[in-house]
């Protein structure tokens, strides 16, 4: 009997079972969750390059924004990746910051400044009326609360995966932990506040790098009061040595002066910002931005079809068109700040010949690589660096696709034909300079084939196993590249050249000394000439063959206009509207 | 059967124990290291020696096993190295997602396996039983990314039936007390959270529901087959009962029995967490997070996560056999 009605039970949880799903496909049929997107593939996409139009929608709604992934730490001077930046960018600002578009550098929260002769004393006028997002007033001293704060830093704050742009700009801390492995000596020297609206910040040495450092979102200025009320520096160490922020600044408690503010963070799942109506500039258009992780690149774009988010960054290069075909969709191009490069490591024969490396930069055909797996997002470089950044020349020796005179050069080298090389590349990844890394290597390694090599392709995952090889000067020939962090030269050929890394394997002084005086000339016009003379001194050592500037691409709904990519991703969401 | 339960789950004391020595090992021989995978393109060597450092991966392999263990048994799991969350509160987040996704998956499995292969079994050797057997085949080999796309494609793109990403809409709100979307809808009392976060369920249900509905329909079918030609089964024919009598009373409950043991087994799968299904409706849960550790050499992650799940593993193979028990009175457990 107890066994019959047990099954009874059973039997009708399964006639239940069956029943409900058929009932909730009739209810979704009748919803109107979105409308189907049809492609007519008449309309013409917004053309790339072009930002659309600026404020011309209706004012207010939300917008949702595919993100890559969540962001880490909202407190922006404890930030380094790309989701984390995008959403300080939209709550904090910094004293200066980029041109809409450009590198260009314009006022922020800094008014005007200026330097001493010398370069080692910055005086910032800053704006005074303006509010925090607590209520509390910023004024120099913020500012200088600010600076200390970074400069002041102890235990993890001070690691790589702490202040990370901290060191990258002004090198060491106050007092560097015996384990941080800060650089010894540190730019920044003081910071002073003589009046409410003057901020006088000294350095130890004269730097270029510093004013286009300062427009990084790590160098926003943050609400003294929240910084410690919510103990954004209490950070202690578990048992393994970890980093444990403890305070609530960095992930509930985000307060800056910009044009959004912080709302809600629920991890894994969405992040909210809504605007400051006490904005002290032209307010946000849009009532509310929600960031939503979408790890991965098919569903963000189907879900930017679907609707269900408005817009995305980091469009794969396959899609493209799939979007510009689609009059519901639109294509929003960022300015190249990147390059892609085949390097040589020198300490590996047959690198170390000259004719070799000549030989094999001009036998790549850079442009059909561009053309067929850039699709036309992108153009062959000069240089190490692209052209939107000072100092880039092109009266730099070119190596332009040239067959006989590829083979020409390989017989120069005196070495017996086919030469042998292992050309390495990473999988398991896409970088905007490095969309689809083996079909690069291949296309690479058949010209190469041609011109009397005799290639054999290496595979290995980009990250830790690739990058250990490459960086620590195990691979002899290999794709790698570099996404620029500001407008200065000294992010593309001062990270590779100015010190002696592993991977290029030479050591030329003269050059590292070369960088390391371009960086502390002050004159703009002086550095530029500068760094025309390193970047031409550069392609003829030839470390290494630049293959790639590409833009890369956000995609939008054709309803939202208003969106300014720029080459250093300084975007801000402020100026993004949405009709219908 | 409380007796039992208590010394299965002391059994369990040396099983984590292994795993966890497995698993601390194996993360150990993975080739670079979190602080490469930290500091990715902008790693120096000296880098990647003072973050070990400061993480203690440079202390000797035991030490940090020690270390980690006597830290896992105050139920510190520690914080995940890449997102610098507690594994505990990755748990929380994470866990119930799964947990949702997997009970959503196993319930249309079952619903739909469970008749399909009684179906198969009545008509067995005749078309329809041709037509299930391929249907399986088919569900059994297509890969689930490509099954969960063209239902994306054709449900979410095409029909706009139905949401392609995520749990919940992002413009509701939703007071989030278990993390178990539907539930926590039902607590609120909010209906429109409730429909959507069902409607949310369907598409990566379906995918994810697909494979085991097809193992089940086929264990369902064999079994039932078998039953039917017991000597009790002609023998309650014999006697004159009705052919679906003996079917319900009889040949059901006897087939169920190896049916339970794939929809457990089935069930502790898909709670570790279904990786491509996850990636491909963003959805947060284990699969995911689990996945992005091993790219990322995310140890603390990788230790935890599994250990968590090998724990589940446990409670749902002791549930499935004190199933048994009750579904079948001659076993006895012990």
């Amino acid at each position: 009997m107890i066994r019959q009605s047990r099954f009874r039970v059973f039997a009708s949880l399964l006639a239940l079972a069956l029943v409900a799903p058929a009932c909730s496909s009739d209810d979704d049929s009748s919803s109107s969750t979105a409308p189907p997107a049809t492609n007519t593939g008449e309309s013409p996409a917004t053309s790339a390059g072009e930002p659309p139009a600026t404020n011309a929608g209706a004012s207010g709604g939300t917008l949702v924004f595919g993100a890559s992934n969540d962001p880490r730490i909202l407190d922006p001077a404890l930030a380094s990746d790309g989701e984390s930046l995008r959403v300080a960018t939209q709550i904090f600002e910094g004293l200066v910051t980029t041109k809409a578009g450009s590198t260009e550098i314009e006022p922020a929260l800094a008014t005007s400044w200026s330097a001493n002769d010398e370069g080692t004393e910055w005086t910032f006028t800053v704006r005074t009326g303006v509010k925090f997002h607590d209520g509390t007033d910023f004024d120099a001293a913020a500012v200088c609360f600010n600076f200390d704060r970074w400069y002041n830093f102890t235990g993890p704050l001070q690691l790589n995966s702490g202040a990370y742009y901290w060191r990258v700009i002004f090198g060491g801390f106050a007092q560097n932990e015996p384990d941080s492995d800060a650089p010894e000596t540190s730019l920044y020297k003081s910071c002073d506040a003589p009046s409410a609206d003057t901020a006088v910040i000294s350095l130890t040495a004269p730097s270029a790098a510093f004013l286009s450092g300062l427009v990084l979102p790590p160098f926003a200025i943050a609400s003294p009061t929240a910084l410690q009320d919510y103990e954004a520096d209490k950070a202690s160490v578990d048992g393994d040595g970890n980093p444990v922020p403890e305070g609530t600044f960095g992930t509930e408690h985000p307060i800056g002066t910009g044009p959004f503010k912080f709302e809600e963070w629920v991890p894994n799942d969405h992040l909210t910002i809504v605007r400051n109506d006490d904005y002290y500039g032209t307010p946000a258009i849009l009532d509310s931005v929600i960031f939503r992780p979408i790890t991965d690149n098919a569903a963000r774009l189907q879900a930017l079809q679907t609707g269900e988010i408005d817009g995305y960054d980091l469009v794969d290069p396959q899609d493209l068109e799939t979007i510009s075909s689609d009059s519901n969709l639109q294509l929003v191009e960022r300015p190249s700040f990147n390059v892609g490069y085949v390097g040589f490591n020198q300490a590996i024969a047959p690198l170390d010949n000259l004719d070799v490396r000549k030989a094999i930069a001009l036998g790549l055909n850079r442009q059909a690589v561009i053309d067929n797996v850039y699709s036309d997002s992108g153009q062959v470089p000069l240089e190490f660096m692209p052209p939107a950044v000072v100092g880039w020349t092109d009266e730099v020796t070119r190596y332009d696709y040239d067959l006989d005179a590829a083979k020409a050069a390989l017989a120069a080298s005196g070495l017996p034909l086919p030469v042998k090389i292992d050309f390495y590349y990473p999988s398991n990844v896409a970088r905007p300079y490095m969309p689809d890394p083996q079909r690069i290597a291949e296309a690479f390694a058949s010209d190469l084939d041609a011109v009397g090599f005799d290639v054999t392709l290496i595979s290995q995952p980009w990250t830790p196993d690739y990058l250990d090889t490459t960086l620590s000067g195990n691979a002899s020939v290999y794709l790698l590249g570099q996404t620029g962090d500001f407008g200065d030269p000294e992010t593309f050929v001062g990270t590779f050249f100015r010190t002696n890394s592993p991977q290029w394997g030479f050591d030329d002084p003269e050059l590292r000394q070369s960088l390391e005086d371009a960086l502390r000339i002050t004159d703009l016009d002086e550095r530029a000439a500068a760094y025309v003379e390193i970047n031409k001194t550069i392609m003829d050592i030839l470390p290494g063959v630049p293959f790639a500037h590409s833009t890369s691409n956000l995609a939008f709904k054709s309803t939202v206009s208003g969106y300014v990519a720029s080459p250093v991703t300084t975007e801000s969401f402020a100026t993004v509207s949405m009709s219908g | 059967m409380l007796r039992f339960a208590l010394k299965r789950l002391l059994l369990a004391v040396p099983v984590l124990i292994g795993v966890s020595l497995l698993v601390f090992a194996w993360t150990r021989a993975l080739p670079g290291g979190p602080a490469q995978a930290l500091l990715g393109e902008r790693a120096t060597p000296a880098a990647v020696a003072a973050v070990e450092r400061n993480y203690g991966l440079d202390r000797p392999i035991l030490v940090q096993y020690g270390k980690y263990m006597s830290r896992v048994a105050t139920g510190d799991l520690g914080r995940s190295i890449t997102s610098r969350r507690a594994i505990t509160t990755e748990l929380k987040d994470r866990f119930p997602a799964t947990v949702e996704l997997a009970l959503s998956a196993m319930f249309f499995a079952v619903a739909a396996g469970i008749p399909l292969g009684v179906v198969a079994a009545k008509h067995a050797r005749k078309a329809i039983d041709h037509i299930s057997l391929v249907g399986s085949l088919l569900g059994i080999s297509m890969p689930v990314f490509f099954l969960a796309l063209i239902l994306k494609w054709a449900f979410a793109v095409k029909l706009g039936w139905l949401p392609s990403i995520g749990r919940l809409d992002v413009k509701l709100k939703l007071d989030r007390h278990t993390n178990f979307l539907v539930l926590d809808a039902i607590i609120g009392r909010n209906g429109t959270a409730l429909v959507d976060a069902l409607k949310h369920l369907v598409l990566p249900a379906v995918a994810l529901g697909t494979i085991p509905l097809a193992i089940i329909a086929r264990i369902t079918r064999t079994a039932v087959l078998e039953v039917m030609t017991e000597d009790f089964v002609r023998t309650a024919r014999a006697k004159g009962m009705s052919q679906r009598i003996v079917n319900r009373r009889h040949v059901l409950p006897n087939a169920l029995l190896p049916v339970t043991t794939v929809i457990g087994l089935q069930t502790g799968l898909l709670l570790s967490g279904a990786i491509l299904t996850e990636t491909v409706f963003a959805w947060g849960g284990m699969g995911t997070w689990i996945f992005d550790a091993v790219a990322k050499r995310d140890y603390a992650v990788l230790q935890g996560g599994i250990l968590f799940i090998v724990i589940v593993f446990v409670i749902v193979n002791l549930l499935v056999d004190i199933g048994y028990a009750l579904i079948d009175p001659r076993i006895r457990l012990r």
